[in-house]
């Protein structure tokens, strides 16, 4: 049954990631991609990492995918324009591919037997982040805010 | 007696698995099970939908002094029978440059993200659908995909009126999904987890027998909970805050474009919304399935639960039926200004409710944390010291 399912979401995420790659039209392919951020959250379901995919909804579905799309709207003009195939992209696909392939073969092949672990519950991962990562938490939080002043700042309206 | 009727769905489902549950294998049990709990929250919430419309145009009509429909069967109650019947032999029209795909998929998508949310909230005792650790952040997640549905409705239809309309109703959602996520947060905090089961447990107990102990009836969770509400009025485009489909303006924003059925289905995926938000809010602050009253826990938890969420979704229409539609700057002046400040102090106060030991000095410390606070705002945010004729950025 699992065997079943894991086919089923590695289906879904390659053809959506290939779908997004090749789609003619740039709004179709964002969409998939889309869609593909949806088969990871269900692979990390699949894990029994529960939070990790509901934040990857959450973040990549309900951010960074409408971001992609209004930046796709607010920026392009020829959006119903058809493009023609783009070989540098292939080619830096291949690249990445190559080089991940390479060192994942020259990685040593860690131990079957998995260590036993508590499994990642929400709590456990509120504790950890309040306990022993509470700086690194802060600093994201610092980057943040200064982020989102920055960006309050960059639209302001100028008094003239 | 009273636990057998509090129990008579898990029994019936019980009853209903009973022929597969000696010799399937594990997962067709679960597959069988999670089918009837979908059919039963699509049974449950269609019928709700269909009630609520032909309510919501009764009592708009009695609010303002007219009948409302009265024709398809007693009191009107078949007007939604004959509405859907009409919807369904309507024709169809997809505009001819719309971008087909998209403009099909964009209610099939709303509608699903709508119904899953329906999915993680308790309906009574034992009644959750589907029991996730981190059941409130699923909720989210999953509210946060309407943003993209609705840009595919704008985007698909390839209209200037949907885009604008999709426009509005993403900025708005945006923005108002902080101040809603954060007004979560304190309840999450005392709780101490985001499962939905234990939020309502957390909420279960009473004083001197009468007293619940929800988390509305803290200055911190009352005023969490007036946040909670005038967000999730927001994210599901209600009146007064319907400008992305505000009828004089824009038509009607990002569905212009769909007709028959694909209309009604994003009518019904706003209704299922607002159901969600608002049995969330029941859940969060509400005390979910419990009595208010300890004496009167013998009636099923289910009706109570059903009980709150009618009384809210009767206030829904009352705002319906009393408030006009506000502007689009002031929506999005009112979430940053005052909501998400405000928001940010019901946090405050829930910790300082915590800290000084949850009982009266807790409830005081609080409520002067918020008073503070609010009054503080309220005399920064005064706008009447400034009436001007107003000045247009884009128009003449």
């Amino acid at each position: 049954m699992s065997t079943v399912a894991f086919a089923g979401i590695a289906i879904l995420t390659l053809a959506a990631a290939l779908a997004a790659a090749t789609l003619q039209k740039l709004m179709h392919a964002a969409l998939s991609f889309a869609v593909m951020f949806v088969g990871i959250s269900a692979f990390f379901f699949f894990l029994g990492a529960e939070f990790v995919g509901l934040v990857q909804i959450f973040v990549y579905i309900g951010a960074v995918a409408v971001l992609i799309v209004f930046t796709i709207l607010l920026t392009r003009h020829d959006v119903g324009k058809v493009r023609g195939f783009n070989w540098s992209g292939v080619f830096v696909a291949v690249a990445v591919f190559g080089g991940l392939v390479w060192t994942i073969s020259k990685t040593k092949s860690l131990s079957i037997v998995p260590q036993q672990i508590k499994p990642v519950t929400v709590q456990r991962i509120g504790e950890l982040l309040m306990t022993n990562y509470v700086w690194p938490l802060q600093c994201v939080g610092v980057l943040l805010t200064a982020a989102l002043i920055g960006a309050l700042i960059l639209v302001m309206e100028e008094k003239s | 007696m009273a636990d057998s009727f509090d129990q008579i769905f898990i029994r019936a489902k019980q009853w209903l698995l009973s022929p597969i549950s000696c010799r399937a294998p594990d997962w067709l049990i679960q597959v069988a099970s999670s089918l009837l709990n979908i059919a039963a929250l699509l049974g449950v919430f269609l019928t709700l939908f269909a009630l609520i419309s032909v309510l919501e145009r009764k009592i708009l009509g009695r609010m303002q002094n007219r009948y409302g429909p009265n024709r398809v069967g007693p009191f009107g109650l078949f007007q939604p029978v004959a509405d859907g019947i009409k919807m369904l032999i309507k024709e169809d029209i997809v505009p001819a440059r719309a971008d087909k795909i998209v403009h099909f998929l964009a209610p099939v998508l709303i509608a699903a993200t709508a119904i899953l949310a329906l999915g993680v909230i308790p309906y009574g005792r034992n009644m959750t659908p589907f029991i996730i650790d981190g059941g409130i952040l699923f909720f989210f997640a999953v509210g946060s995909t309407t943003e993209l549905a609705v840009f595919m409705a704008g985007w698909g239809s390839n209209n200037k009126f949907s885009m604008l309309g999709a426009m509005r109703a993403i900025a708005q959602m945006i923005s108002y999904e902080l101040p809603l996520i954060i007004t979560v947060l304190p309840v999450v905090m005392i709780v101490g987890s985001l499962n939905p089961d234990k939020i309502v447990g957390a909420q279960s107990t009473y004083s001197l027998g009468f007293v619940p102990h929800w988390f509305v009836f803290t200055p911190w969770g009352a005023t969490a909970f007036i946040l909670f509400f005038v967000s999730g009025l927001v994210e599901s485009n209600r009146t007064p805050f319907d400008v992305p489909e505000g009828e004089s303006e824009i038509v009607a924003g990002h569905m212009t474009e769909y007709s028959g059925f694909k209309y009604a289905t994003f009518f019904m995926a706003e209704y299922i919304g607002m159901f969600a938000i608002s049995g969330l809010g029941v859940t969060l602050f509400l005390g979910g399935w419990h009595a208010p009253v300890h004496f009167l826990e013998f009636i099923p938890s289910y009706a109570w639960f059903f009980v709150k969420l009618s009384i809210l979704l009767f206030i829904y229409i009352w705002l319906r039926g009393t408030l006009p539609r506000t502007r689009v700057d002031q929506i999005m002046n009112f979430a940053w200004k005052f909501m998400l400040p405000m928001a940010f102090t019901c946090v405050i106060a829930a910790a300082v409710w915590h800290y000084t030991g949850r009982g009266l000095r807790g409830w005081l410390w609080s409520l002067g944390v918020i008073a503070v606070v609010y009054v503080t705002l309220s005399i920064l945010l005064d706008t009447r010291r400034k009436f001007a004729p107003r000045t247009y950025r884009f128009a003449e």
